[in-house]
């Protein structure tokens, strides 16, 4: 027992007598410490503190869950339709016909149309439809939502992220109007050569038949992508080269569906951006760089919802433009 | 490090106005180059795969056989979406999809007449119906010219519907014509016939037999023939008029039985899928014309 404490056993017995308890003359260094800390913060913001770390650990899964299993099942209800001949979806993910009404995929209408140079009455109806849904739905989220290329490289994504952990490969990153480039390029080369180049080696219509209609040689070139993006780029074809994704890019532009970020909770801690997609469309959550207290995200986020689950303050939601205000 | 895995703390806001940004550091130049010739490196390697698409149109040997209704061969490749819907409609999946090997034409549909014809079963030419870009059409749009021969002089009548009040196919253009490429193995010709299942026991493709039921088209394996002289290819052919046994005479003024190809011939595969003798004895030329 050192001489604070044992003053302080002391003065007890002489308080048990009846002396009125007074401030103490001499206080231990550590002790001196806590209280320094405890004088310059409050409890409500320690128990943040705790709250925030404890979010950090608690990752959650619901949006990814959800959004593997809406792509899983529009994928396999075209499946399913075809080989049950239940004739509710038929087609591929480039065309088809859901309970009789065109679903033209917008990019391969282009590609079709150009190559043809005719504009076909009967794609008319059904890329306005898809456009429609599209708008609606906030365009890119086609990418992370429908396009089964997109499941395949996100887990191919995974297996690169273990790499990059085990330091056996460095993500080599490409410049990013590559994409403009060869959406220009695939456009032109349609309409000069009147060959639907594009589709020939669109890795969204090859996934899309293989699963409907049975794998093919055609798989290999979506294999040299994955392996590609496994050991040298991250994500590079959705991020650098799909026209696709492009073209479902400007018809999201107006789109009342979007990711909405708060500025006001923000730690800045940059989780987000490090499991996004497309991390330039996060660049406001860098501190100082939000124009606004709330900020919608750009039209290149696919609306997948990584950055939503990984949030531990919620900063990064789902959000309805409009909605919130009717409601 | 690329530029977007930086701590955020470390990227300071751009000063506003014009200021002349600081000479970049030696390694911050080799990143950037480095960066460029990965891009190159990309950009070759997507355009270098989808031009190789070109090759086997530039190799093909033979065109492939498409399916009733489709534009002539670069018109469909180029309004093909590849969509696989005229797959799913055809009732004895006599169409399929080309693979890798068709650059191009990937996913394009296309008929292996030898494996599966198309007998229209489905008396009214569903693929066309299906198709949602007019690559298989039953009317030419009006900018597209049509081929010398390759248009049928009268819209095909269906043996199988000639009883019906319309008896005909509603497509104007044939898919090739049938022609008898080895003579020598013709067992017409020969004046043999023919007993048994018509490709063997094993033959996987089908075929509707107006004798034994109208809506369903049965396997080839589990139909048997008897006949006394072998007129397979006539007696199979789902129209018209499009083929007979006829008496030809040599040059040296010998006769023979030989099955004759006429006009009405739409190129639909069935003589090519039911001729018995292996390898079959009359094909289709696809995209070929009517010569007279």
């Amino acid at each position: 027992m050192n001489a604070i404490l044992r003053r302080r056993f002391l003065e007890q017995i002489m308080v048990m007598f009846g002396r009125e308890p007074k401030k103490p003359e001499a206080i231990s260094e550590e002790a001196q410490q806590i209280h320094f800390v405890k004088r310059t913060t409050n409890k409500e913001k320690l128990q943040a503190a705790a709250a925030h770390a404890e979010a950090h650990m608690n990752t959650s899964h619901k949006w990814r869950n959800r959004r593997w299993i809406t792509l899983a099942l529009i994928n396999l209800f075209f499946v399913v339709s075809y080989h049950y001949d239940i004739q509710i979806l038929e087609g591929a993910l480039t065309a088809s016909r859901f309970i009789g009404f065109h679903l033209i995929d917008l990019n391969s209408a282009l590609q079709v149309m150009l190559a043809h140079r005719n504009i076909i009455t009967n794609l008319l109806i059904g890329t306005g439809t898809v456009l429609v849904l599209w708008i609606l739905f906030g365009g890119r989220t086609f990418c992370s939502w429908v396009c089964p290329y997109h499941l395949l490289a996100e887990w191919a994504e995974k297996i690169h992220l273990w790499l990059v952990r085990e330091k056996l490969v460095i993500d080599q990153p490409v410049d990013r109007r590559l994409r403009t480039v060869f959406w220009i390029v695939f456009a032109l080369l349609a309409f000069a050569t009147g060959y639907t180049v594009y589709e020939a080696i669109s890795p969204t219509g090859i996934v899309s038949r293989a699963l409907i209609y049975g794998p093919g040689l055609a798989l290999l070139w979506v294999l040299a992508l994955l392996v590609f993006e496994v050991f040298f780029s991250r994500r590079a074809w959705c991020r650098y080269a799909c026209p696709i994704g492009l073209t479902y890019g400007v018809v999201g532009i107006f789109t009342p569906l979007r990711i909405k970020y708060t500025l006001d909770g923000c730690f800045h801690e940059g989780n987000c951006r490090k499991v996004c997609l497309v991390p330039h469309v996060l660049d406001t959550v860098i501190k100082g760089r939000a124009v606004h207290t709330e900020v919608p995200i750009g039209p290149d986020c696919t609306r997948c919802g990584l950055c939503v689950d990984v949030c531990p303050t919620g900063s990064l939601t789902y959000e309805v433009k409009g909605l919130s205000k009717l409601m | 490090m690329s530029e977007d895995d930086r701590p955020d703390d470390e990227q300071p806001a751009k000063p506003a106005g014009k200021v002349k940004p600081p000479p970049l550091s030696r390694s911050k130049r080799q990143a950037l180059r480095r960066k460029f010739l990965r891009t190159v490196l990309l950009t070759g390697g997507v355009l270098g795969a989808g031009l190789s698409g070109f090759l086997p149109l530039v190799y093909a040997r033979k065109p492939r056989l498409r399916p009733p209704g489709a534009l002539d061969e670069k018109d469909f490749l180029a309004s093909c979406i590849k969509c696989g819907q005229c797959v799913q409609v055809c009732p004895v999946q006599a169409i399929r999809l080309a693979d890798l090997v068709d650059g191009v034409g990937v996913g394009a549909p296309y008929i292996d007449a030898r494996e599966q014809a198309c007998d229209f079963s489905c008396d009214a030419v569903q693929c066309v119906l299906a198709c949602p870009t007019g690559s298989l059409t039953y009317k030419k749009p009006a900018f597209l010219e049509t081929r010398p021969g390759a248009q049928l002089a009268a819209k095909p009548i269906l043996l199988a519907k000639e009883d019906d009040p319309e008896p005909t196919l509603n497509f104007g253009e044939r898919m090739g014509v049938a022609r008898l490429t080895r003579p020598e193995s013709c067992l017409a010709i020969k004046g043999k016939g023919f007993k048994g299942p018509a490709r063997g026991h094993t033959f996987r493709g089908k075929m509707r037999y107006m004798r034994v039921d109208r809506w369903k088209p049965i396997r080839i394996a589990e139909y048997r023939y008897e006949v006394e002289e072998c007129d397979l290819c006539v007696r199979e052919c789902p129209i018209k008029d499009a083929i007979s046994i006829e008496t030809v005479y040599a040059p040296d003024g010998s006769q023979r039985k030989s099955p004759v190809v006429h006009e009405p011939c739409v190129g639909c595969g069935v003589c090519e899928m039911i001729c018995p003798t292996e390898p079959g004895s009359i094909e289709i030329m696809p995209r070929e014309v009517w010569r007279t």
